[in-house]
């Protein structure tokens, strides 16, 4: 009973959610940064609003999954929101995903809540495969297009 | 199975050893069967700031515990290739020495996870050289002491530090015995996916722990080795008798360094 | 006995504001100092991956130590039931709990990132004894309040034998704890013995005894209240109790470590070849921080003296600081044993070349956040003593203890 209980709340939960993100496509989504990966998709890897107000638990919970169990196959990753959610511009040079203009920094600073995962954390993503520099054991790209370092460094320089 | 792009790819992995190879085929042959579904995971996959290869997931278990043989005796003099290699491999050479800095100083305070080490027998003479990094102890110290519980030793062995609960105290690095500790002194702008890092955290060699969870066969620094053709820097897993590093040290006498310890480390010695 | 009277400090009030000024401008240089830090990072300090404990843990080690060696005055009044140091009991825990919150300031504002104290407060590793440390400073700063408010409130008295046989407790596990903090470290060859957990109680004993003193006779000088000889006269023998205490337990610590032949070079190190971690040892901590003081003491003529008996403190208190040099700085500059018997040629990551000791040189903002975190002490105290009754109206010896008064 209690079982059956739980479930129609999530299914009911997850319906609103579907709903939000259906509502939110249609009106063009205003919130993710035009030109980013994230104005293509339907919706964020969850329910667009669930995001909205979660994904510090999911990150946060994705996190503990990754340090300390090695798990880093999942959807929750701090790496895949700013693979989808970066920007470029007019150049195509990648834009950090804190800067005051762009996705995680914009809001964070209207909102005013400090971000600081990007104390440590790289703000641009890692560059596209396929572009090997060969050294042992980087399976890791060369430099990519928006990136100042020299070609067969692992990753472009992160702001 | 593929089409263009999967194949480049995969091209560029091959290096990494037939293993990795097969698995990222494997696994973009699953993509490719679920095509929508799996948008993400796809993503991921390829993803080389992930690594490349196939990211884990599962959590790691104590099957398996990683470890290295060190044999100091095909240990080059004045080789660093092994240094360069994990500098580059974890982004540390994208650390910048703050404006105003004194150089001397700042040469004291730059993280480093491996260096090489020159040492000589007091009575002999003995001249030995070796790369020296976090040894990875199963009773690590620096664990025993950090407050926090951010030095930690994952199941497998490897030994590292949560950043996310590192508060900075330096505790581990006054009881870690190999001196393997290094404290972010500055900020550091420019910092890789797969090597976060940042002011005030202490951090040190995690064996390329990126490379572990994407199913890569060795590290950075005995893939440097092995290129300039010394060989001296071999990874494994300890608890498999089958693998060329059990056999190895089966074969070799090796040691721990500060035996006396008993921290029963993951890193082993032969020929100092 | 006469009813002891206690009364809030009276001091005019430019001298009180101006001293308060004089340690708020301290204290915010040091505030000062940490913005810039934590704003920087470490690397505008003197601190490297090879000395990670600098001068801001030298300031916070000793006044932690001396905050549980201060509480001694007021355990010896309750636990050992010495009625001459009861009416100094309030003044004691006030100043404990005053040279705590100083140090421990100190040393959270030095963590790599200090606005994760809530991480350090929240998650506990219970292997550590660090963590350990934690449970008991805070624990001390409560248990110690909670013994003031015996001593304060008539209706409490009750409880105050027990809660001061309670702080007299945790005091000692608390100074077993920071001296464990070093003496679990079997990294390093200075460290790594029993013996710094006892050693590290005998020298709260003294440096909380000389800091009491001090601040005790400058307080009561502020505003003329007499301090009767024979009350002088047991604080300072006292003192020369532990001078000897902590003289002997630099033998032990040298001849536990003269026991194996692994630490030959260490002693010989502190001793004879350590630069000036030697000169620190001899001259700081044991010619001018224990002998100097000591001599001043036995002096029939100078150990009558309150100003001489002042200096006398003021040379333990500075030793107290070398012996911390010595022992934090000193153990951390001598290089490590990697490789026994063998002779570190080269390194790439300065691992004592030819047995080289690792360099270290203080920079200005780590010695202002150490003198902050004293001022703030001292601020507390301050306020302490001016608001509330600490402080005895006289503490000649005819009021405190009438017996006393005809002994001396
Ligand atoms: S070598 Fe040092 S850092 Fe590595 S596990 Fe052992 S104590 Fe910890
Ligand atoms: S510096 Fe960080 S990892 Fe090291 S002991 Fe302190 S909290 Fe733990």
């Amino acid at each position: 009973m209690a079982n059956a209980l739980v479930t129609g709340g999530r299914v009911s939960l997850g319906l609103a959610g579907a709903l939000l993100a259906l509502a939110v496509q249609a009106g063009g989504s205003p919130f993710v940064t035009p030109g980013s990966q994230a104005a293509k998709e339907r919706s964020c890897v969850e329910a667009t609003d669930f995001m909205r107000r979660n994904h510090m638990e999911v990150i946060k919970h994705q996190r503990d999954a990754t340090v300390h169990g090695g798990i880093r196959s999942t959807k929750h990753s701090l790496a895949g929101c700013i693979d989808c959610h970066v920007a470029r511009d007019a150049q195509g040079q990648v834009l950090p995903v804190n800067d005051e203009q762009q996705f995680c920094g914009a809001c964070h600073d209207f909102a005013a809540v400090r971000l600081n995962c990007f104390d440590c954390h790289a703000t641009v993503p890692a560059p596209a495969p396929g572009k090997a520099a060969g050294s042992a054991g980087q399976a890791l790209g060369g430099a990519s297009p928006g990136s100042s370092l020299p070609p067969g460094h692992p990753q472009p320089a992160a702001r | 199975m593929k089409n263009p792009s999967d194949m480049k790819n995969s091209s560029a992995v091959i290096d990494e050893g037939r293993r990795g190879f097969m698995r990222t085929a494997a696994g973009v042959a699953t993509v490719t069967l679920a095509p929508g579904v799996l948008l993400h995971t796809l993503a991921h996959a390829g993803s080389p700031g992930q690594g490349g290869g196939v990211p884990r997931a599962e959590p790691v278990t104590d099957a398996v515990r990683y470890g290295m043989l060190i044999d100091t005796t095909r240990c080059a003099e004045g080789c660093t290739a092994c240094v360069s290699a994990c500098n580059r491999e974890n982004g540390l050479d994208l650390q910048e020495m703050p404006t105003g800095a004194d150089p001397a100083l700042w040469d004291r305070q730059e993280s480093r996870w491996i260096r090489k080490v020159k040492v000589q027998d007091n009575l002999t003479g003995h001249v030995s050289n070796l790369p020296l990094m976090c040894q990875h102890c199963e009773h690590p110290p620096c664990v025993d002491v950090c407050p926090t519980g951010a030095s930690f030793k994952r199941a497998d062995g490897i030994v590292m530090v949560d950043r996310h609960l590192c508060i900075g105290c330096r505790y581990c690095m006054m009881a870690c015995p190999y001196k393997a500790r290094s404290f972010i002194h500055a900020n550091v702008e420019e910092k890789l996916t797969l090597a976060p890092r940042g002011k005030g955290c202490v951090e040190s060699c995690n064996l390329c722990v990126h490379r572990r969870d994407h199913g890569q066969p060795s590290t950075a620094c005995a893939d440097a080795c092995a290129a300039e053709g010394h060989h001296a820097i071999l990874f494994g897993d300890l608890k498999d008798p089958a693998s060329p590093l059990s056999q190895a040290l089966a074969k070799l006498p090796s040691r721990q360094l500060r035996e006396n310890l008993a921290l029963n480390t993951g890193v082993r010695y032969s020929g100092v | 006995m006469k009813r002891i009277v206690y009364r809030e400090w009276r001091l005019a009030p430019q001298r009180y504001w101006g001293l308060l000024a004089l340690l708020a401008v301290i204290a915010g240089m040091g505030g000062l100092a940490f913005w810039y830090m934590e704003h920087q990072g470490h690397w505008v300090t003197g601190m490297t991956n090879e000395i990670v404990w600098g001068t801001p843990h030298l300031f916070a080690i000793f006044l932690i130590v001396a905050a549980s060696g201060a509480l001694n005055i007021a355990s010896i009044g309750t636990v050992f039931g010495k009625t001459t140091y009861q009416p100094l009991g309030r003044f004691s825990g006030l100043l404990a709990v005053a040279l705590l919150v100083g140090g421990l300031l100190v040393l959270v504002l030095d963590l790599g990132r200090p606005d994760r104290l809530i991480v350090a407060m929240t998650s506990y590793n219970f292997r550590s004894i660090f963590a350990w440390n934690v449970l008991l400073y805070t624990g001390f700063m409560a248990i110690v309040i909670a013994y003031l408010v015996t001593m304060m409130e008539r209706r409490l008295k009750g409880y105050y034998k027990a809660a001061g046989t309670l702080a007299f407790t945790w005091r000692l596990l608390l100074t077993t704890g920071t001296g464990s903090i070093f003496g679990f470290i079997v990294a390093r060859q200075a460290y790594d013995t029993a013996v710094l957990a006892p050693m590290f109680i005998v020298m709260s004993f003294l440096y909380g005894l000389a800091v009491f003193i001090l601040v005790l006779m400058f307080a009561c000088a502020q505003d003329g209240r007499p301090i009767g000889p024979y009350l002088l006269k047991r604080l300072k023998g006292l003192m020369a109790i532990f001078i000897a205490g902590v003289l002997l337990f630099i033998l032990i610590y040298f001849l536990t470590k003269l026991y194996g032949a692994k630490n030959y070079d260490l002693v010989n190190y502190y001793l004879v070849s350590g630069g000036r971690y030697t000169l620190a040892f001899w001259f700081g901590w044991v010619i001018l921080g224990l002998l100097a003081p000591y001599g001043i003491i036995m002096h029939p003529a100078l150990g009558q003296d309150p100003k001489w008996i002042a200096g006398a403190s003021a040379l333990v208190i500075f030793g107290g600081l070398a012996s911390l040099y010595v022992i934090v700085i000193g153990g951390q500059a001598f290089p490590m044993t990697l490789f026994p018997d063998k002779t570190i040629l080269e390194s790439g990551f300065h691992d004592g070349v030819g047995g080289q000791i690792s360099a270290y040189a203080p920079s200005l903002p780590e010695v202002l956040l150490g003198l902050g975190g004293v001022a703030v002490a001292l601020l507390i105290t301050a306020v302490g003593v001016r608001v509330l009754q600490f402080l005895p109206e006289s503490l000649a010896d005819k009021d405190i203890d009438p017996h006393a008064a005809v002994k001396a």
